[in-house]
């Protein structure tokens, strides 16, 4: 299992390498990626210029263990991989990593929906976004929004 | 009773630290706590209405009591991921 807050770049090939072995026919990756566009508060689209990432690293960890266990409990899962970066963040790198691998590919990707829906939600993470809009340039903390 | 205070985002950047040994006044829980803060800080007002605190890494309610040595750390709305 990797459990792993870092500031170095993401390897997806390491995080699927994990999950891998002779019983998993299902391994679901995702990656959480730096986009050029977001919404501002006002709901209308800004230019991201780049991003800059802070944890409360041995709390957000814990929070990340947690959530391989809750996987474990719901999913009988313990093929589990889950990395985020700190620190500053160009547009297309990825911020978060995480692999999931199952005999089966629908528990794999419910639970590594579950996976990054819970860390979104709860693993103290902060982002400060750079942005431009109609010639004003700002910096910003951004709130995840509720999952739809 | 001094406490370990840890600030991350909008907290650390008010407060200007990332860590502070705290002496508690009279205050025996979180809530008596941020209003301490508050106090020191008014710029915190707005923040502090909206975050969470964690007591020793795990997310508390307000009314927890603190005890000497504890890690109390200000959890303002999260953006990972």
């Amino acid at each position: 299992m990797i459990i792993r807050i870092t500031d170095q770049p993401i390897d997806v090939q390491e995080l699927i390498a994990e999950v891998s072995n002779e019983s998993n026919g299902g391994i679901v990756a995702f990656l959480g990626v730096v986009r050029r566009w977001n919404d501002s508060p006002n709901g209308s689209p800004r230019e991201v210029y780049w991003l800059e990432y802070e944890a409360y690293r041995e709390a957000a960890e814990e929070i990340m263990r947690e959530i391989a266990q809750q996987i474990e409990e719901k999913w009988a899962i313990t093929s589990i991989a889950i990395a985020h970066r700190i620190g500053h963040l160009e547009i297309g790198e990825a911020a978060v990593g995480i692999a999931v691998g199952a005999p089966h590919r629908v528990e794999a990707f419910d639970a590594c929906e579950y996976a990054i829906d819970t860390l979104k939600a709860t693993a103290p993470i902060w982002k400060k976004e750079a942005w431009e809009r109609d010639h004003q340039t700002g910096q910003s903390w951004v709130e995840n929004k509720a999952p739809l | 009773m001094k406490v370990k205070l840890r600030f991350f985002a909008s907290w650390r950047e008010i407060v200007g630290e990332e860590e502070i040994e705290w002496s508690l006044g009279d205050s025996q829980n979180v809530e008596g706590l941020v209003t301490e803060l508050i106090a020191k800080y008014p710029r915190l007002i707005g923040t502090a209405l909206n975050s969470l605190v964690m007591v020793n890494r795990r997310y508390t309610d307000r009314q927890a009591t603190l005890r000497s040595g504890d890690e109390v750390a200000f959890i303002p709305p999260v953006g990972g991921g």
